[in-house]
């Protein structure tokens, strides 16, 4: 006589069921990553965390050693993408709109904070891109054979500035486009292709100059003579677009080259 | 009460900027070999010195107007961090330099911690915490702190002080000190080349993977100059500092719009030919007034990099530490192409500092100044 199976309490049992099904087993193709073979498998079979090694030295996971500078600024970016995404819902890339739809958005959505955390995500990320760097450096971890991807880390920090640059634009207020004239106001200074740069001079046809305030660096970077509506649409853009695709690109490129290059640094 | 305003008094005259920069970089030159300073009981002592000073601070109404700006929040956040993490690496670097000289592997590579562990549960785990903690924080910094929307824009009325975005008011308060084509282009232009070039400058090969201080002196002592000094503080002297007309304004000060600082910035030009040698030099062909100082950065980039290779003079500082002031280790280490990226680097990174101190010394304003060709340094 084959003795009764004691009565499983109902959680384990609904759970039982549910990982049992055709649809649960078509997702996860292993049990709960609780021995060994399957804590491989879960980090082999899923996209996401493949970006890891299946194991990885401890010094390489303890905060002490690597502050999670990186991995913040890449959870920034991935809060950035998120709620920007929401703020392109209600935001209007135009001189005649875009002010009043911040104002929109401050007022008439109730309990609205994507603004908010996109604007202190957008500082946050800036500061902890600067802490990795940092971090990075002080564990010289740039050293063969990482020269190259510190090198795209450092192409990586000057685009997190540039996304906020643009992005300080898009509210199209007094603080926005007076920062952005200050910032922009450099570029008429750079040497031969601004108008105010040294060696601007030399570019010129007889008397006509090549480079003036109509087609200098500073009127390229613009759109314009000052910071107008073309300027607002090509900030638009390149935050919304086009830096964002080059940081991703070369995100992908970072974390890659991470692995290639024999994973997070230790003492060799 | 006059206590407490002789207190501020001395606060706004400490951060005046020639005192203020001075003192930091005395400071941080002279502590950062000194291995009794790098402690975490110091670093907390330090850090909660600091939080009790802008804490008892937010008490004076302009400071509280300054530093209580919502955008300004994160700045003092990163003051408080890039302490907390410089405490954090140097502490840990002298225990490692400490390790190592016992013979031990530094604590990155001892047999416990070079051991391997899963990533599942526990990378992931500590990710996930992250994450969640790093949500949390963004959530509640959303719903205390607004997002702040000024008055619409208007191209007809400029704000006073006009300011860029906050990570480059360092660039912005460099423009002091030099034209917008150096300070604003060439110099960030060679930040960028400058952190690029530093793994194959640096061709040391210990220190890789783990703290150290001792292993890597100067490359870590000239990074954090520049990090610490030339980059974040210029940073917080430009956002809280730095009011109307880019005049200097102390932590305690009222941003008034009429406070006139005397401006007598002379031309090095004008100090040789006119001071010096009287003559008058308004119809002069431009290079010939400008010859001294053309001689002078000729012999800065040209000469000196030469000159520098060759010496190997040793000066000993107050501190007692020893600083090979000539370059020729670096020169056979690096070879002539390696040495001279580097040396050129340095000597534009240190470009900023030296004409610091002349503007404060000798109210210097340009070393060559050609405005007909827009060419002034």
């Amino acid at each position: 006589m084959a003795t009764a199976k004691p009565p499983q309490p109902f959680l384990s049992r609904t759970w039982d069921y549910i990982t049992e099904t055709q649809i649960w087993r078509s997702i996860f193709r292993h049990g709960m990553p609780a021995n060994n073979r399957n804590r491989v498998l879960v980090v082999m079979s899923n996209v996401f965390l493949h970006l890891h090694p299946v194991k990885i030295r401890k010094s390489g996971i303890r905060l002490k050693f690597t502050w999670c500078m990186g991995g913040l600024t890449f959870f920034l970016f991935l809060v950035e993408t998120f709620t920007g995404l929401l703020l392109m819902f209600y935001y209007r890339p135009t001189v005649a709109y875009a002010y009043m739809d911040i104002i929109d958005l401050a007022e008439q959505v109730p309990l609205g904070i994507m603004r908010e955390i996109h604007r202190w995500g957008a500082h946050a990320m800036v500061i902890t891109v600067w802490l990795h760097m940092f971090r990075v450096f002080m564990t010289g971890s740039y050293k063969p054979p990482r020269e190259f991807n510190w090198n795209v880390g450092v192409i990586l920090l000057v685009l997190t500035l540039l996304l906020s640059f643009t992005g300080y634009l898009l509210p199209w207020d007094q603080l926005a486009i007076w920062a952005i004239t200050v910032g922009s106001n450099m570029a008429r200074a750079t040497p031969v292709l601004g108008h105010e740069g040294p060696g601007s001079q030399l570019l010129a046809l007889g008397d006509v100059k090549m480079v003036h305030a109509g087609s200098d660096a500073r009127f390229a970077l613009l759109g314009g003579r000052f910071v107008g509506e073309g300027a607002l649409l090509r900030f638009y853009v390149l935050h919304c677009v086009g830096i964002p695709l080059v940081a991703g690109i070369l995100m992908a490129v970072h974390f890659w080259r991470v692995r290639k290059d024999g994973g997070i640094s230790g003492p060799l | 009460m006059g206590a407490l305003n002789t207190l501020k008094d001395v606060v706004n005259f400490l951060t005046n900027p020639p005192i203020f920069i001075t003192l930091m970089a005395v400071t941080f030159f002279l502590l950062i070999g000194r291995r009794a300073f790098w402690r975490p009981r110091i670093g907390l002592v330090v850090g909660v010195v600091a939080a009790i000073f802008v804490a008892l601070s937010t008490l004076d109404p302009n400071f509280r107007l300054i530093v209580g700006k919502p955008d300004n929040i994160p700045i003092v956040a990163m003051l408080f961090l890039v302490g907390f993490f410089l405490f954090i690496s140097m502490s840990q670097a002298y225990n490692n330099d400490e390790r190592i000289a016992r013979g031990e592997p530094p604590i990155e590579g001892s047999p416990k911690e070079a051991e391997k562990t899963w990533v599942w549960p526990d990378l992931v785990y500590t990710e996930m915490l992250c994450m969640v903690i790093g949500i949390i924080i963004l959530v509640i910094w959303g719903i205390v702190f607004k997002a702040p929307i000024e008055e619409p824009a208007n191209p007809s009325r400029t704000p006073n002080p006009s300011k860029a975005p906050w990570y480059f008011l360092g660039l912005q308060e460099m423009l002091v000190y030099f034209d917008p084509w150096l300070a604003g282009v060439v110099l960030p232009s060679l930040i960028i080349v400058g952190l690029m070039a530093i793994p194959y400058l640096d061709t040391n090969p210990k220190g890789n993977g783990y703290f150290t201080f001792r292993e890597r002196r100067v490359e870590i002592t000239l990074f954090l100059f520049g990090f610490v000094i030339l980059w974040v503080l210029l940073v917080m002297l430009g956002t809280f500092l730095r009011g109307p007309n880019w005049n200097f304004f102390g932590p305690y000060e009222y941003w008034d719009l009429h406070k006139l600082l005397a401006l007598n910035n002379v031309n090095l030009s004008e100090y040789v030919w006119v001071k010096m040698l009287h003559a008058n030099i308004s119809g002069m062909n431009m290079f010939v007034r400008e010859l001294p100082g053309i001689l002078l950065v000729l012999f800065y980039v040209g000469v000196l990099p030469g000159l520098l290779a060759h010496s190997r003079r040793e000066v000993k500082l107050p501190g007692g530490a020893r600083v090979n002031i000539g370059l020729r280790k670096y020169y056979e280490k690096m070879g002539p192409w390696r040495y001279s990226v580097f040396v050129m680097l340095v000597l534009a990174m240190f470009s900023l500092p030296i004409k610091m101190v002349l503007r404060w010394l000798f109210n210097l304003k340009y070393i060559i100044a050609m405005p007909e060709i827009f060419f002034n340094i």
